[in-house]
């Protein structure tokens, strides 16, 4: 598909794509470490992944091979939408396909197929701030980032233990970056948190409404933050993929009638689709 | 005075001060909050401030604690490892660390100095996991000592301060500060705004914690009977100066200052 020449190479103008870039090198530099950057309007709403957007827009090149992920769907409207954006504005080659893309933007999830030192993971981040709910003033915590002053993040995981007796964070679970900063994953479930860690792909993140960057490069440590007796846990998965047979993917639930019916599926579509026929469900 | 440890210790381990303040001045543009201050305090040795309200009291409270940085003037003090630093040229990270170790600091309205959305054990184990503690059964022991010390019930500390009491939240703000073991209190008005009774009762504890740990403390009030019963000496400021300073029994009962004398005659009598 050609580019629509109405607009510039994937939409947004070179000096911002520049300005962006400028935010992407130096969260890469910093790693965790959130990078505040000027965030432009984009033409859809904050929350519908304005921040992802624009750090794919910036990193996008002619000949990259673009995947979308919402939930770990390529069919949901986020996704589709977005795909089709890309594919107008900057012309580009799309896919659904993990292995073939280069760049892949995720709404919370991480694909299930280990991904490469050739691709680029883009997340979608509602809210980067992980002490924002227990510490609101955003000076006061960025001076807690700058003194490494972290005590205030177990104190959540107390919480949760004090409470339900076990961590009970599944979702946007608290990492620790390279031993330094404390990062907030977006709302990726905590299954995908050892997919972090040591990956080959670079993975940045984008905070449209937020204005903020922060990045992972390639094979940085990262570490979900846990209590020496009670340690992190990656959420256990109890059943089967009824469509693929999947036994260690993460499942979507699926009500499938008004009569309580309901199935067990992969939340990554390509992933089964690629498996089906393969194992015997 | 306590000279004396209970098992016959020495208390107090070295006369240099703990901590030594010289010509502290806070201006706010033109206003002078804090006027050419110097004071000492010793290991184990509680001193009161005591003055009318907009005397500058809270003023060096936060001066005195690194939490405002002064106009003028330095403060000393003797760190854990006996070396006298100058607080000011420590870096903010390291005056952070001291004011989470090795001082306290108790506000008067305890929900400055609590988390009030997280639970009694968390809000005495967040200066715990600060320093380091990653074990949950021994964050949660030690939270639960602390909390049978300062007279808060077994199963409350799963319950969070905006279900307790002014006393029970004000005794948790001093659990909390106490956790770390340390060394120098700051308190603007404990008692402030509790009722008579409560008051005697977290005036008692404040004591005993001042006895049995030798803990050195900076008390701000207005309320002379609170500095008589927990001081050694009392300072008493107005516009922003320290006018009188002395012994706390010679202060009350025999004040020099016509201002002291004023303040110390207001008194009401029963």
């Amino acid at each position: 598909m050609t580019a629509d020449p109405a607009y510039n190479f994937a939409y947004l103008d070179e000096q911002t794509k520049r300005m962006i870039r400028r935010a992407i090198l130096k969260a890469i530099a910093i790693p965790g470490y959130q990078v505040p950057f000027a965030s432009r309007e984009m033409p859809m709403p904050y929350g519908w992944g304005t921040g992802g957007m624009q750090v794919t827009a910036a990193v996008l090149g002619a000949n990259d091979v673009l995947k979308v992920i919402d939930q770990g769907a390529d069919d949901t409207t986020n996704a589709v939408s977005i795909r089709k954006f890309f594919a107008k504005t900057a012309g580009v080659a799309t896919t659904t396909r993990t292995r073939e893309a280069t760049i892949i933007q995720t709404r919370h999830r991480i694909p299930e197929e280990q991904l490469t030192e050739e691709q680029i993971l883009v997340y979608q981040v509602p809210i980067p701030e992980p002490l924002r709910f227990l510490e609101p003033r955003e000076p006061e915590t960025r001076r807690m980032h700058a003194l490494e002053d972290y005590g205030l993040m177990h104190v959540k995981l107390y919480e949760d233990i004090a409470r339900h007796g076990h961590i009970a964070t599944t979702y946007a679970y608290p990492v620790k970056v390279d031993g330094r900063y404390v990062m907030d994953p977006s709302p990726t479930p905590k299954f995908d948190n050892p997919k972090m860690d040591n990956c080959q792909a670079l993975q940045l993140f984008g905070a449209g409404r937020e204005k903020r960057i922060y990045a992972l490069p390639p094979y940085t440590r990262v570490v979900s933050l846990d209590f020496e007796d009670h340690p992190f846990e990656p959420t256990p998965i109890t059943a089967k993929c009824e469509l693929c047979g999947a036994d260690r993917a993460f499942l979507d639930e699926i009500v499938t009638d008004d009569r309580g019916g309901r199935m067990f599926v992969c939340s990554d579509t390509d992933y089964c689709e690629s498996h089906r026929g393969r194992v015997s469900p | 005075m306590k000279a004396l440890h209970a098992k016959g210790q020495p208390l107090v381990s070295d006369d240099r001060p703990l901590l030594r303040a010289m010509g502290l001045s806070k201006h706010f543009g033109a206003r002078v909050a804090c006027q050419d201050v110097s004071l000492d305090v010793h290991e184990g040795e509680v001193v009161a401030v005591v003055g009318e309200s907009g005397s500058g009291k809270s003023t060096l409270l936060a001066l005195l604690s690194t939490q405002l940085l002064p106009s003028n003037g330095s403060i000393d003090y003797r760190m854990r490892d006996g070396v006298t630093r100058d607080l000011f040229r420590l870096s903010e990270a390291q005056r952070r660390y001291l004011l989470r170790t090795d001082w306290g600091f108790v506000h008067q309205d305890p929900r400055l100095g609590l988390r009030m959305g997280v639970s009694a054990g968390g809000n005495v184990g967040e200066r715990l996991m600060a320093v380091g503690w990653r074990h949950y059964g021994n964050i949660r022991a030690e939270a639960q000592a602390w909390l049978e010390r300062v007279e808060i019930a077994n199963d409350r500390i799963d319950d969070r301060p905006d279900t307790f009491s002014g006393g029970m939240r004000q005794r948790l703000q001093i659990a909390k500060n106490m956790v770390t073991h340390p060394r120098l209190v700051f308190m603007d008005e404990p008692t402030g705004g509790l009722d008579v009774s409560v008051q005697a009762r977290l005036l008692d504890l404040i004591r005993g914690f001042v006895s049995d740990q030798g803990l050195a403390a900076v008390i701000v009030t207005h309320d002379l009977a609170v500095a008589r019963l927990l001081s050694d000496r009392i300072l008493v400021m107005r516009q922003g100066r320290i006018i009188e300073s002395g012994l706390a029994d010679q202060v009350l009962d025999d004040p020099r200052e016509p201002y002291t004398q004023l303040l110390v005659s207001s008194i009401l009598q029963t």
